[in-house]
């Protein structure tokens, strides 16, 4: 039991959990959604005065504040209590091909050279932090959802405007990681 | 306290998020290279049963814990707001190497530079909130 706790799990498990997540927010009326968090983060700070957008009763969604406060405490728990120390299994082909973008062997869960402080200390690495995290806000309100609403609760509704969504997930993933890593990194 | 389940299954979420390793750079690099099976496998998985799942709630009207019937409401028709806004949402991905959820979980696992990701994440949303209406749709 120990050792199934504290070692990485299947893909095949992780995905029964995550589709369980799913149909137990049906069960209780609220739909499996992660960034509509960030929409209301922005109208509960009071901005839906000035923008339309923003302007709707946020406290509907605070069910879903709670859990993204839970998510938080569950990556802790992960790390404190769950986690061996192992680096990610990495398939070898991957740490070769980011070799040569620069990108030293994995030995924790994230590379060093883009999450440590002296990275985020430096332009270069402020400004991947920051235009990353910006596209992903400003992409999943415009697509109508992230990889929740769409990859997973869209798909599995069958729905067409999620398949698309989810088409220009990739588009823009194989850009990223084919055109413009071989430029800045 | 009725939020507490809310909280709890978030607690999940972010457990499942870091055992799956789906909270990793280096995991969503592999994906985007197609060169590990792992996550297509977890979203897979998830897909399918969710698909059989939803399936089986809509043919037998099945109710939520308030007893409303669970209804999927379809989402709005169009090509280029999802193509567009998609790909914008996936150059964000393989860059950080992270969508919405798995950000504040890293933030949890101690990666507390993803804080800077999230916030822009953030700032992204309120912008797209300004100029929506000068999008196409």
């Amino acid at each position: 039991m120990i050792e199934f706790l504290t070692q990485p799990w299947s893909w095949w498990f992780s995905g029964i959990v995550i589709v369980s997540i799913m149909f137990f927010l049906l069960y209780f009326g609220k739909s499996f959604g992660f960034s509509s968090n960030l929409r209301t983060i922005c109208s509960a700070s009071g901005v839906g005065k000035k923008v339309k957008y923003f302007d709707f009763n946020w406290k509907r969604q605070a069910w879903n504040l709670v859990f993204l406060v839970g998510a938080v405490i569950g990556g802790f728990i992960a790390n404190q209590f769950m986690s061996n120390g192992d680096p990610v299994l990495l398939s070898e082909a991957t740490i070769s091909d980011l070799s040569a973008l620069g990108f030293s062997r994995p030995n924790s869960i994230q590379p060093e050279e883009l999450f440590g402080w002296e990275a985020l200390l430096t332009l270069k690495g402020f400004l991947i932090l920051a235009i990353g995290g910006f596209l992903v806000g400003f992409g999943a309100r415009y697509a109508g959802g992230c990889t929740s609403g769409h990859a997973i609760s869209g798909l599995a509704d069958l729905q067409i405007p999620s398949l698309i969504a989810v088409i220009g997930f990739f588009i823009g993933g194989l850009i990223m990681t084919f055109v413009i890593f071989p430029l800045i990194f | 306290m009725k939020f507490i389940k809310f909280l709890l299954v978030g607690v999940v979420f972010g457990i499942v998020m870091a055992k799956s390793e789906a909270l990793s750079w280096f995991r969503i690099q592999e994906m985007f290279r197609f060169q590990s099976f792992h996550m297509y496998g977890i979203i897979g998985t998830a897909v399918v049963l969710g698909a059989l799942g939803v399936a089986v709630i809509k043919k037998l009207k099945m109710h939520d814990n308030e007893g409303n019937q669970i209804i999927f409401y379809p989402k709005a028709k169009s090509v280029v707001r999802y193509i567009i806004g998609g790909l914008i949402f996936g150059l964000g991905w393989a860059l950080s190497g992270a969508c919405p959820g798995p950000m504040v979980v890293n933030i949890g696992y101690g990666y507390l530079t993803m804080t800077v990701v999230f916030f822009f994440a953030i700032v992204g949303t309120f912008v797209y909130g300004v100029i929506k209406d000068k999008l196409p749709h």
